[in-house]
């Protein structure tokens, strides 16, 4: 916790300081840039008048104007497209995707086009962009409101992929996506929108309420990408983790009694490398969880960098926890998700080596 | 089996797939009588700031300016100074000069492809005129014409078709996808279609800025298919943003007809009427014509009259690109049979009857052209042809990825700069 408590005291001093959960600590980020920034514009389905499904853009087309936030038909080629061309012109525009699932029908303007304008145009032309979409299964979304398909954008060159797991992350990382000049998805892991999860499903929803990650700053702040932060220091196993998992690992740990170094990456790409491989080779043991299907899913990408990298370090086999590889089922979600049995079942076969 | 169970106790009509088919294939005698091409100068010119509704006789219309008699008639005579004309007929002519060169560089190996616009020379040039300079095109791949009546050196071109050391993409671009920021043209890409609801948002944006530059895109009438059509078209509408649609109906993509892209039941251009915008069909090979409609659809977006969708009837004349046998699939006869003829013959002999030109200039005219590419491709070729050295530094091939190189690409950079000297040792290149 003591560098997120660094960043924070850098950022602002202690006034001006607010509770916030992660949707108002979104609608935070956006206000702020809309403000300083006349370039930054605000468009998708339902995200005006409205304030979009889950409220994240609430109040800001009633605060910035009708031109600077507005909804659009709902055409995910067509969004993710006139940004391609807005960010042409020089704006900065932050399109939303109301699901994760809806992304594919804008895929090949985000894959094609935003992510390789700079290469193709050799720097003449850039696509500027951030687009934030809520990701991620727990709410009973069924297949199509639930997918977490983040190693679809690792895969492509040209685009970063940004997850944070806290109101304070959320608004200081989605600051530095809207400042950056390359193409950016910002995946919100809704499950976390309104209070971090422990995994006990069965267990009443925690509120974000007397945390310090909910403490944000009304002001300016950004996160620099490409930096994990160290949810908590450990010698026993690393768990690397985002989003909502990034919680729930915390708490089987915690319940555990096991001394973990567990590493929220924050930005898959770019990808804090020296902060894993530091972790790693002090604790010699690692534990990759996500919530997305196994097979080909980000956790693949990690486990390769983990043993290339500290094959020397290692004490046991790196090991996966993840989503299965099927569609997420309604019904059963709690069967899908992957909580603490997993994640425990994991970390002792882990410890046991 | 299955069919007999089908069939047994129905009476309900048989269902029917049709499959469009081509009016000729390979052998076939091509005839063009069941086009309606109406008389030059017939067509309403409604005043730009029209309802979009207004238009739409003119999306099953054809918009003419030059007739038989190689006069301009009607309404939408553009009455362009013969200076202008004369400009065009030149810029037209260095196309095709250019198309030519290029093809045969391709065919002696000098790069691995190339893509003419013969026959369309005039829906790239005389709308790029009819354009302000600092309006944003988005071009597909057969609008060398936009460039070139943009001032783009040759030079430039052919480095980026050789993807020689001066390729100012740095070798990383098929060949003839160009971009030039500073002429405003929007980098090509390869996927079709892609550049329209780019253009629309470059459109929305200007808008949002009070700025007054408009954008104008070209795609093929095969590629209207493609949902980024529709998106763009709502987008455009919704939005009422300034941007031109420029549908190049040159009757072929690739072997398939237009049929395939829904020309049995509509015109290209009545597509706008769907969208509520603005939509005019025009003799494509009629530079005069294009000219005028391009003009119209500007103006109008310029004044807040929103998009417009132009529907360029025109033919390809010569094959889709290099790797291409049009004789494999279509009548050889169709080129000589079109009966729009060719629009560069069309304003030779318009500047001619208005006495403002004659076949000594023309001659003088066309060799002029030949050897200012052959000039241009020389200075070319002494930058380096497609694969002959590896042109250039490795480390490039990672830069551009992002505005920062990541670690990852940092590595892999050093791995190739290390390949590099093993595999080509004698090569003294980073
Ligand atoms: C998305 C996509 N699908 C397929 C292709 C392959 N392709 C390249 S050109 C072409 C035909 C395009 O025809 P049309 O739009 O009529 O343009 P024209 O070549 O006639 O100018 C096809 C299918 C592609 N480049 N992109």
């Amino acid at each position: 916790m003591s560098a997120l408590m660094d960043e924070k005291a850098a950022a602002t001093s202690q006034d001006g300081v607010r509770h916030m959960n992660m949707i108002e600590a979104i609608n935070s980020a956006l206000d702020v840039m809309l403000a300083r920034d006349p370039d930054v514009i605000l468009l998708g389905e339902d995200i005006g008048y409205f304030g979009g499904v889950f409220r994240c853009t609430a109040g800001l087309q009633e605060k910035h104007g009708t031109t600077r936030v507005f909804d659009t038909p709902i055409s995910e080629c067509g969004i993710i497209g006139v940004a391609v061309g807005m960010g042409a012109y020089g704006l900065r525009p932050v399109p939303e995707i109301q699901f994760a699932d809806y992304i594919y029908p804008g895929l090949d303007q985000l894959i094609s086009e935003a992510a390789r304008l700079r290469y193709r145009s050799a720097g003449e032309f850039i696509a500027p962009m951030t687009v934030r979409s809520p990701f991620g299964g727990g709410i009973f979304g069924g297949q199509t409101h639930s997918q977490s398909p983040e190693s679809i954008f690792t895969h492509v060159s040209g685009l970063k992929t940004v997850i944070p797991a806290t109101p304070y992350d959320a608004k200081g990382l989605l600051i530095s996506c809207i400042e950056d000049n390359d193409p950016v998805i910002f995946f919100e892991p809704k499950r976390i929108y309104n209070g971090p999860f422990d995994g006990y499903y069965d267990k009443p929803a925690k509120s974000w309420k007397g945390r310090d990650e909910a403490q944000v700053p009304e002001d300016y702040y950004s996160i620099p990408l490409g930096k994990a932060r160290t949810v908590c220091e450990g010698d026993a196993l690393t768990v690397l983790a985002y989003g909502t998992m990034v919680h729930v690992a915390e708490s089987v740990c915690r319940d555990k009694g096991v001394d973990a170094e567990i590493l929220d990456l924050r930005t898959l790409v770019p990808l804090d490398i020296e902060a894993i491989e530091a972790s790693v080779e002090k604790t010699g043991r690692c534990l990759i969880v996500h919530e997305a299907t196994r097979t080909s899913g980000f956790g693949a990408e990690l486990s390769a960098l983990v043993t290339e990298r500290c094959f020397y370090h290692l004490e046991a086999p790196v090991e996966r926890v993840t989503g299965f590889d099927t569609p997420y089922p309604h019904s059963l979600e709690w069967a899908y998700f992957p909580g603490p049995v997993r994640i425990g079942e994991a970390i002792d076969k882990i410890l046991s080596e | 089996m299955a069919s007999d169970s089908h069939e047994k106790g129905r009476n309900r009509p048989k269902l029917e797939l049709h499959v469009p088919q081509p009016h000729y294939r390979p052998g076939d005698t091509a005839d063009f009588s069941h086009l309606n091409i109406p008389a030059a100068g017939d067509q309403p010119r409604p005043d730009e700031v029209c309802e979009a509704r207004e238009t739409y006789p003119l999306c099953d219309d054809l918009i003419r300016v030059l007739g038989d008699d190689d006069r301009a008639h009607g309404p939408w005579d553009p009455r362009l100074h013969a200076d202008t004309l004369r400009k065009i007929l030149r810029e037209m002519a260095l196309v095709r000069a250019f198309d030519n060169r290029m093809y045969r560089a391709q065919r002696q190996g000098k790069t691995s492809f190339y893509m003419k616009c013969t026959g369309e020379e005039a829906t790239s040039v005389c709308a790029t005129h009819a354009l302000a300079a600092d309006d944003m095109i988005f071009p597909s791949y057969r609008q060398q014409g936009c460039l070139i009546a943009r001032g783009y050196k040759l030079t430039e071109m052919i480095n980026q078709i050789y993807s020689n050391k001066a390729d100012k993409l740095k070798g990383r671009q098929l060949p003839i996808m160009y971009c030039s920021k500073r002429l405003n043209f929007f980098s090509i890409s390869g996927n079709l279609a892609t550049q329209l609801p780019q253009a629309t948002g470059f459109a929305m944006a200007s808008a949002s800025k009070g700025d007054s530059r408009i954008a104008a895109t070209w795609v093929g009438e095969g590629s209207t298919a493609e949902g980024d059509f529709h998106s763009a078209l709502t987008f455009a509408t919704v939005y009422n943003a300034p941007v031109i649609f420029n549908v190049i109906n040159n009757q072929w993509a690739i072997s398939s007809f237009s049929g395939f892209a829904g020309a049995e039941r509509a015109n290209f251009a009545a597509r706008a009427i769907g969208y509520g915008i603005a939509g005019l069909r025009v003799d494509g090979n009629d530079p005069l014509a294009v000219y005028a409609a391009e003009r119209w659809a500007a103006d109008r977006a310029r004044s807040n009259g929103g998009p417009t969708l132009i529907e360029h009837f025109t033919y390809r004349a010569e094959g889709h690109s290099t790797s291409d046998d049009p004789s494999a699939y279509r009548s050889a006869e169709e080129r000589e049979e079109w009966p729009l003829g060719d629009p560069v013959n069309r304003l030779r002999k318009h500047l001619v009857a208005l006495g403002e030109w004659d076949d000594e200039r023309q001659q003088a005219m066309d060799e002029e052209q030949d050897a200012i590419v052959r000039k241009a491709q020389k200075d070319a070729e002494a930058n380096g042809i497609l694969g002959h050295g590896l042109h250039h530094p490795f480390h490039t091939m990672f830069e551009d990825v992002f505005e920062d190189l990541p670690w990852h690409l940092e590595e892999q950079a050093a791995q190739a700069i290390r390949e590099r000297q093993i595999k080509w040792p004698e090569d003294k290149a980073e």
